[in-house]
């Protein structure tokens, strides 16, 4: 047994211990005000994690209420684990995307395989079945031996968590750039399924009622820095104080069935549901009082641990995880237990619900902390940090459109393929079961992923997206563009969006050029949200993502759900007939800044001004698109993104042993590989060219599908790309397991 | 017919399972949990893919120890048929109803894709319906599907007729690019593929369908009067 | 009370691609002199007093769960430990 020597209130006060755990001296004075006297240690941990950016979004909040949250269809908006949109026929989907980006820095498998854990608990907590995981993923250049481990550990850690459980991994997106280099982004999202009646909510309601603690036990998990004050004056030698959350999918899989058929089943006894994420017992304890007007009263005696010699501090701050909290009527305790049992599960009784808003924690019979849950859960200072404008953006906006300089097309079209950014992923969603639930209709690598909604008529599809070049040039229209190309996608797959869920990557907010970023993309996320009719429902802050002072690119990642009225509306990317016609939406301008191209000839630079986007003629086109594909008049669609027209045209031809030949009138660089918005490549049948021509009138016919598998480009009449579709297929196919197979 | 779809802790194909049988081939199924020690009522034995107690031991391994295992070896001697799909066929492997055993995939690394298959035996129970040598595109999802036994043991399978399907290509380095045995009597597959994925052409492929459906005709010829 | 340390190894005949990718990674890394890697489990159990046959128990462990014969080879240490 360790002795623990935890220092005492005014220690902590004199000796400023309260710093290490990440709370200001002003935050401390706060604590003080509240409490009427100082806090002890267990206390002061609470409140420093109750109030870490990460729970409280303190730094990000007035940001975040500038998101349009409210629609029709919204059920459930952001504040509880997942977001919840009305489907129909009693049916909703819930949502919600989260980063682990700081412990899958340190520790790539086990970082990323505890964030899919914990997004998938977010999302069955409200009671839903989750029915799909997607991701999206942010590297440096695939060329150190250190990024490659990072990206190859992220990939098997998401493929470990998600394939045992037993949710497919449908979709995702991944960029490398040198801003990421030390600093990866993994950002989890899941997407579930729920009856209207099955909704719940983390609340703790009824006084007596009784606090249960089910899954997990707990251990000294993901207890970080904060701890190093006490270890100073710990006697014991041999503490052990893992730092990294180990993820057990098998024990998460246990605990879904089992929570679902608590929801499900015994849906008169139980109150209240929320997963430990986060600050594992405290967030949960207090949060749920918080919401409810009730206090909670713990005795930690009885909570399930791993480890001997916990101290209250640990139990509380620990995250460990696949655990949950769950309220229940009094009296019904047994039926609880018997029900986990099922599962091998434990479910302990630790506490009761009280009418005081206190949440009281005893330990070895005494009260090792007494805390307001409303201090703890809402009064975290909010901070309006300063934001300025930033010296590279007006030198950006000032500088003129510059056409790259282009010789050979067809060569700079296979550079472009074996971009890692837009070079296939197979490598990647190989390794993850995408067609676990037998529900998965369009598979990785199209626009969107779609499911069916087995027993209806229905499919949903999902996406996730960000350009972050084109935020970092020009956050407000960059923001706009990551909303407006998750819609393409959407729309591209015959959907129309429903809600995004956005997870918002940053550096750090105590610079106020970082800020001024946060602020100018909420607002273009926002402008864009209004205009597709897709509210936020629900997402995730993380700041903080710098190395050596250098920030990453801005990047909030819109995750976007969408409904599909008929399953014969499906839509992929892929060409499907020879002699079909291909139109193109939209029209090529000289967008460069941020494109593909513009990276690939300077050595990784991008500069100047960001593509951009007019939202009404965006939600024009995706209007016209959306009720061509719902009329039966569209083979294939897909949107052109990175690396411009010429990347989108042989992507489609890619796995279809088909060819094409089309013809375009302007500049060749600009038509082949600029980065303009709203634009779509569509394949249509002969017989519907009328119909098509009507509904989508700015459709332009460019050429037709050929059984010869050639991809021929031909501009102002003079034929500036030919090559066979295998070669061009080879060179996209082979980059990634390329790059990650040579020396580095 | 009546099928039972085990479900042990951490299965989690057992659902896929249980739809194929239900939805697409329109027979009765249940699924039945790993405790239970009599599946007298049933007709057939479908031992579902998945992470049965999270494959933390090895594949199927601790599965192999539970309760029902028993029931499902009478149900093997009383000649019904047992199906093992991918964790179900690791879990067929460590009980000793199917020789040999299963590595990790020769590229260290989970594989899911749709792969072709080449129909080997055309004349068991499970693979009645299909044409020997025909070529038919079933899912794969495994992280341990590299099939290895003994030369003896390969003889052996060889001579008596027990390879039902086999990769057209390597996939994951199995031996002879076995993909799918049967037990001497016939009556028990194992496969690492998933045919229960492949049962409607809206996920890609219905080429899985007739393999439950040549066990439902097996059955019906040899219950059904008059069939 | 008796710690079991048990080792699970693939046996000979089998190969280890594991344990190659490791070889081959260490010998990428300039350790030339590293031959063959082979890749085992190792698993502690503690044996109560209860138990009167801890050596006969041990291999019976073994052959039915802890190891699959048909890929893998097993040895065992056994201690006597004092009570904690």
């Amino acid at each position: 047994m360790s002795l623990m020597l935890e220092p005492n209130p005014q220690q902590i006060k004199d000796e400023k211990l309260y710093s290490t755990m990440g709370l200001t001296d002003e935050e401390f004075a706060k604590v003080e005000k509240i409490l009427g006297r100082l806090p002890n240690y267990a206390e002061t941990g609470l409140f420093s994690v109750m109030w870490s950016e990460h729970c409280s979004y303190k730094n990000s909040k007035p940001v975040l209420s500038r998101f349009p949250t409210k629609g029709e269809h919204v059920l459930q908006g952001p504040g509880e684990g997942a977001g919840i949109v009305d489907i129909g026929d009693g049916q909703a989907v819930a949502f919600k995307i989260e980063s682990h980006n700081h412990p899958s820095a340190i520790e790539p498998y086990q970082g990323a395989a505890t964030g899919v854990g914990g997004i998938i608990r977010d999302v069955f907590s409200m009671g839903a079945r989750p029915v799909a995981i997607l991701n999206s993923l942010r590297f440096g250049e695939l060329e150190t031996a250190r990024v490659k481990y990072l990206f190859e550990e992220v990939v098997a850690g998401i493929a470990g968590y998600g394939n045992c459980i037993g949710i497919p991994t449908v979709g995702g997106e991944i960029g490398f750039d040198p801003s990421y280099d030390g600093n990866p982004l993994v950002n989890a999202m899941c997407v579930g399924l729920i009856d209207h009646k099955d909704i719940q909510k983390g609340q703790a309601k009824g006084v007596g009622n009784t606090v249960m603690y089910v899954g997990a036990k707990t251990g000294r998990d993901g207890i970080h820095g904060a701890t190093f004050a006490s270890e100073e004056l710990s006697e014991s030698s041999d503490e052990k104080r893992p730092a990294v959350q180990v993820g057990d999918p098998f024990m998460e899989k246990l605990l879904l069935e089992a929570c679902l058929e608590l929801i499900y089943n015994h849906q008169d006894v139980l109150v209240g549901i929320q997963d430990m994420g986060a600050a594992g017992l405290t967030s949960s304890s207090a949060e749920m009082a918080s919401k409810s007007g009730s206090g909670i009263e713990m005795n930690l005696d009885l909570i399930p641990q791993r480890e001997t010699g916990m101290t209250p501090y640990e139990m509380m701050l620990s995250e460990s995880q696949e655990r949950m909290l769950i309220v229940v009527k009094k009296g019904h305790e047994k039926e609880i237990e018997d029900l986990f049992a099922k599962y091998g599960l434990e479910a302990a009784s630790v506490g009761v619900v009280t009418d005081d808003k206190m949440l009281r924690l005893i330990h070895k019979g005494e009260v090792a902390a007494e805390v307001p849950v409303d201090a703890l859960a809402e009064d975290a200072p909010v901070y309006h940090k300063p934001s300025a404008e930033p010296e590279y953006f007006r030198t950006f906006q000032a500088m003129e459109d510059v056409t790259p300089d282009v010789t050979d097309h067809k060569e700079t079209l296979v550079k472009l393929l074996q971009q890692p950014t837009i070079a296939s992923k197979e490598w990647v969603y190989d390794q993850y079961d995408y067609q676990v639930r037998t529900n998965t209709v369009v598979a990785p690598g199209s626009d969107a992923a779609v499911i069916r909604l087995r027993g209806t008529n229905k499919a949903l599809a999902m996406t996730t997206d960000c350009n972050a070049r084109y935020i970092y040039l020009d956050p407000k229209t960059g923001g706009k563009i990551a909303v407006a190309e998750a819609a393409r996608n959407i729309v591209a797959s015959g959907a129309r969006p429903l809600a995004i869920t956005d997870g918002l990557n940053y550096g750090s907010p105590e610079n106020p050029g970082v800020f001024w970023q946060l602020e100018q993309s909420a607002d273009g996320i926002s402008e864009a949200c209004l205009a597709l009719q897709s509210p936020v429902i629900g997402g995730n802050v993380s700041l903080y993502n710098e190395t050596n002072g250098t920030a990453i690119y801005p990047t909030p990642i819109i995750g976007m759900v969408g409904l599909i009225e008929d399953v014969n509306h499906i839509t992929t990317q892929a060409a499907k007939q020879a002699g079909d016609l291909v139109y193109v939406i939209g029209d090529a301008a000289n967008d460069f800044g941020g494109s593909e191209l513009q990276k690939l000839m300077n050595d990784g630079d991008i500069f100047g001004q960001s593509p951009a986007i007019d939202l009404t003629v965006e939600k024009a086109r995706q209007d016209a698109l959306l009720t061509a594909i719902q009329s039966g008049l569209v083979q294939s669609a897909h949107d052109i993104s990175e690396g411009g027209f010429a990347v989108a045209l042989v992507e489609k031809l890619f796995g279809t042993g088909l060819g094409a030949r089309v013809s375009l009138q302007g500049e060749a660089t600009a038509a082949l590989f600029a980065e303009t918005q709203s634009r779509f490549v569509i394949t249509v049948k002969p017989e519907n060219k009328e119909a098509f021509e009507a509904v989508v009138q700015d459709a332009k016919q460019i050429g037709e599908v050929t059984a010869q598998p050639l991809a021929s480009i031909t501009i102002n009449g003079e034929e500036v790309v030919q090559a066979p579709v295998s070669e061009l297929e080879d060179a996209w196919k082979g980059a990634i397991p390329c790059l990650l197979n040579s020396e580095a | 017919m009546k099928f039972a779809v085990i479900v042990f802790p951490g299965s989690n194909c057992d659902v896929d399972m249980y739809h194929a049988v239900k939805d697409e081939l329109g027979e009765q199924v249940d699924l039945v949990w790993h405790d239970a020690d009599n599946l007298d009522e049933y007709d057939g034995i479908l031992l579902p893919g998945g992470f049965s107690y999270g494959d933390y031991l090895r594949s199927g391994a601790i599965a192999h120890m539970s309760n029902v295992m028993a029931a499902v070896k009478r149900a093997a001697e009383a000649d019904k048929p047992v199906l093992g799909v991918c964790n179900g066929f690791q879990i067929l492997l460590e009980s000793g109803l199917l020789p040999g055993a299963m590595l990790r995939n020769k590229n260290l690394k989970f594989i899911c894709r749709t792969v072709e298959l080449s129909v080997e035996n055309d004349e068991t129970m499970f693979t009645s319906l299909y044409e020997k040598g025909e070529k038919i595109s079933i899912p794969v999802a495994h992280g341990e599907g590299n099939y290895y036994c003994d030369e003896a043991t390969l003889a052996k399978l060889k001579e008596n007729n027990q390879i039902a399907f086999t990769y057209a290509s390597d996939v994951n380095g199995s031996l002879s690019d076995i993909a799918g045995i049967t037990n001497e009597k016939g009556n028990v597959l194992g496969m690492m593929p998933h045919p229960e994925r492949a049962v409607d052409e809206l996920l890609g492929s219905a080429d899985g369908l007739k393999l439950f459906q040549s066990i439902v005709k097996h059955w019906r010829n040899s219950h059904v009067v008059n069939a | 009370m008796y710690k079991v340390k048990v080792y699970v190894t693939l046996r000979e005949s089998v190969l280890d691609p594991q344990g190659k990718a490791v070889q081959q990674s260490l010998s990428s890394l300039g350790y030339q002199g590293v031959e063959e890697v082979r890749i085992g489990k190792y698993m502690e159990l503690q044996f109560d007093d209860s138990v009167r046959d801890v050596e006969g128990t041990v291999k019976e462990v073994c052959e039915k769960l802890l190891s699959n014969p048909v890929i893998e080879d097993y040895r065992y240490e056994i201690e006597e430990s004092a009570k904690q």
